[in-house]
């Protein structure tokens, strides 16, 4: 399996990267367009439903939570790998992060941009939103700060904007190549704004690398504590099947999964459309299935602790809301999230898989689909299965409102990322460069050859 | 006496390294290697940067300056807000209930933290900042450069030592 080369030429690598920008493969304007119907669909419910009432999404008592609130969970947690992985590999030197951290951080900024809209669209009075803000109404009267809703609000609003920080500084000297590289016109204004005068001078790569490393720091545990807060808004209630507390990790794991899960999806998409095979390579691919898989056995693990501690618990109703998700009329959803999340990823497991490009892109898009009902499992068979007899509703369906958006909002998340692709490098030219060079180091050096090592990366 | 600028352009980072040391060991008159001289690269070199000498970063104490801020700026405002009803009855809770409150004084320290920190990024680094005269675009793509400000009278010994150690390019900017 070919790797990087090392002895690539940095001249090269900027090429490469910058044509990206200009020349991607017929089958991005093919994407756009199907994420552009997508997103039509989603906002001509997002229409109907804002002008006719929430009653059209089929949300009644006692389903007041439906598809709105899973898939806010889900994009939540898709976001969470990007920056969570590449700050951790970042604080752990694996120098193989190194070509796909920057579309893993676009891709976490823009799925939490994603999940944003959901509060919208589940408030259905969207002009009311500013009642998550901590800020007192007309009698002075101030938010709960004990909700974990309000938490949520300001966990999400810290990682979106240190998200986008954290993608920003690290894209500086990038931006600067794009500058001096680009034809002038407005991508070159705009890299030129954006670069801020970098110059490569040796006052700022000091100062670069202390800001990186102290963002990628405080970047961990608020990726954690961000879904962490998110499980809360379950597991601090007394609904059955929801008052867990491994809850929390149970839902970072999940974060995780499908995170690592949509990475190596946007990553096979990337590789073909932008041309990037030299820089996107199979033993990429391989690292990145091996981790999937090792945290899908975790996510499994954490789920089986979930119904452990449902069965073995003294809660009857909770205990029956768990039979009624296996056994009543939302069991061919749940058996299929155990299917695409738990038995599924054991392909993984297998060499000949890890690096086949069609069947690893299909077992990502199942185990997504897995994660994404385990999000609809959690919320909607709770709702239909409560405390007393006379508020179960088992009949409830989500209208083609709650499924449009759903389906609008992959749309949505998929312009903003493919036209942030076609926009800035999706791949760190300085990075990779520093991930040749220091590669030919340690080869040079293994060699006996240290007195050139370096000149062979030019 | 007037100044002048001079930006080398090299190969690779031995090159670099080497012309650093030996400005740094070499008296010329009318130029102070300690101050006058700045190395540009594609790519972040903490090895030759320590050629350069000693220089601190300032960074970490905005971090910790910001996210302490942040921490206090919330737990302040978390607990004000809450103490609107201290002279209302609470059932025996209590008016600032800690475990709730840590968790948003938690966020705000984080947020504080990472935004003092980008503010201290770009003050300690310079940036914003118009791009000087003396700027190569292959700096940014494969070769090093070293930046450096002398007397006129110092030019010359300068441009030759560049020259030894196989300067791909020098460029020359006088006047400032």
């Amino acid at each position: 399996m070919k790797d990087i080369s090392e002895d690539i030429a940095w001249a090269k690598i900027n090429k490469d990267v910058l044509a990206s920008l200009e020349n991607p493969r017929k089958m991005f304007w093919a994407i756009v367009l199907v994420a552009f119907a997508m997103l039509t669909v989603g906002i001509g419910c997002e229409a109907y439903q804002y002008i006719t009432g929430m009653g059209v999404a089929n949300m009644d008592n006692p389903h007041v939570w439906g598809l709105y609130i899973a898939s806010f969970i889900f994009w939540i947690g898709m976001s969470h790998s990007g920056t969570l992985l590449s700050a951790i590999l970042h604080l752990m030197h694996a120098d193989w992060r190194k070509p796909i951290y920057r579309f893993a951080e676009a891709m976490t900024t823009f799925s939490l941009m994603t999940a944003g809209l959901f509060v919208f669209v589940h408030l259905g009075r969207a002009w009311q939103v500013y009642y998550a803000i901590p800020y007192p109404n007309e009698r002075g009267i101030w938010p709960n700060f004990q909700s974990p809703l309000l938490w949520d609000a300001m966990a999400i609003f810290t990682y979106l904007s240190s998200s986008i920080l954290f993608l920003y500084v690290g894209m500086i000297p990038d931006l600067a190549i794009c500058r001096d590289n680009m034809h002038p016109g407005w991508r070159k204004k705009l890299y030129t704004a954006l670069s801020l005068g970098w110059e490569g001078t040796d006052r700022q790569w000091r100062n670069f690398r202390v800001t990186y490393l102290t963002i990628a720091c405080f970047l961990i545990p608020l990726a954690v504590s961000v879904h962490s807060i998110v499980a809360s808004d379950f597991a601090l209630s007394q609904q059955p099947g929801w008052h867990i507390t491994s809850f929390p990790p149970y839902f970072v794991a999940g974060a995780l999964y499908s995170g690592c899960a949509a990475i190596i999806t946007l990553f096979i998409i990337l590789r073909y459309v932008f041309k990037f095979e030299e820089y996107m390579t199979m033993p990429i691919l391989k690292k990145i299935v091996r981790l999937t898989f090792a945290i899908a056995m975790v996510w499994t693990y954490l789920n089986m602790i979930e119904m452990a501690a449902v069965w073995y618990g003294h809660d009857p109703v909770a205990k029956d809301t768990l039979l009624e998700r296996m056994f009543g009329p939302y069991a061919p959803f749940w058996w299929s999230m155990i299917f695409c999340g738990s038995i599924l990823p054991f392909i993984m497991a297998f060499k000949r898989f890890q690096t086949n490009i069609p069947v690893m892109f299909v077992v990502s898009l199942l185990l997504n689909l897995g994660m994404w009902l385990e999000r609809w499992m959690i919320v909607s068979p709770t709702f239909a299965h409560g405390y007393y007899p006379w508020t179960f509703d088992h009949d409830q369906w989500p209208s083609f409102v709650q499924w449009g958006m759903v389906f609008g909002s992959f749309g949505w998340f998929t312009l903003l990322f493919m036209g942030f692709c076609k926009i800035f490098p999706s791949v760190s030219m300085y990075e990779v460069k520093e991930m040749v060079y220091h590669r030919s180091l340690a080869t040079k050096a293994a060699a006996g050859k240290l007195a050139t090592a370096g000149k062979g990366a030019h | 006496m007037s100044k002048r600028h001079l930006l080398a352009l090299f190969n690779n980072f031995e090159e670099a390294a080497a012309v650093v040391k030996e400005l740094r060991t070499t008296s010329i008159s009318g130029f102070d290697s300690n101050k006058d001289m700045i190395m540009k690269s594609p790519i972040e070199h903490p090895e030759v940067e320590e050629v350069l000498g000693e220089k601190p970063v300032y960074v970490q104490f905005f971090t910790l300056g910001g996210a302490l801020s942040g921490g206090l700026l919330a737990f302040s405002l978390i607990a004000g807000a809450q103490a609107v009803f201290f002279a209302q009855s609470k059932g025996g809770k209590p008016i600032v209930p800690f475990p709730p409150d840590f968790v948003l004084t938690y966020e705000m320290f984080i947020l504080g933290g990472v935004y003092i920190t980008i503010l201290g990024f770009l003050i300690c680094a310079g940036l914003p900042h118009r791009r000087s005269p003396l700027y190569s675009a292959k700096v940014s793509e494969d070769q090093i450069g070293i930046l450096v400000k002398s007397d006129e009278r110092a030019a010359d010994t300068l441009k030759a030592i560049f020259t030894k150690h196989q300067a791909l390019e020098i460029q020359e900017e006088a006047g400032k």
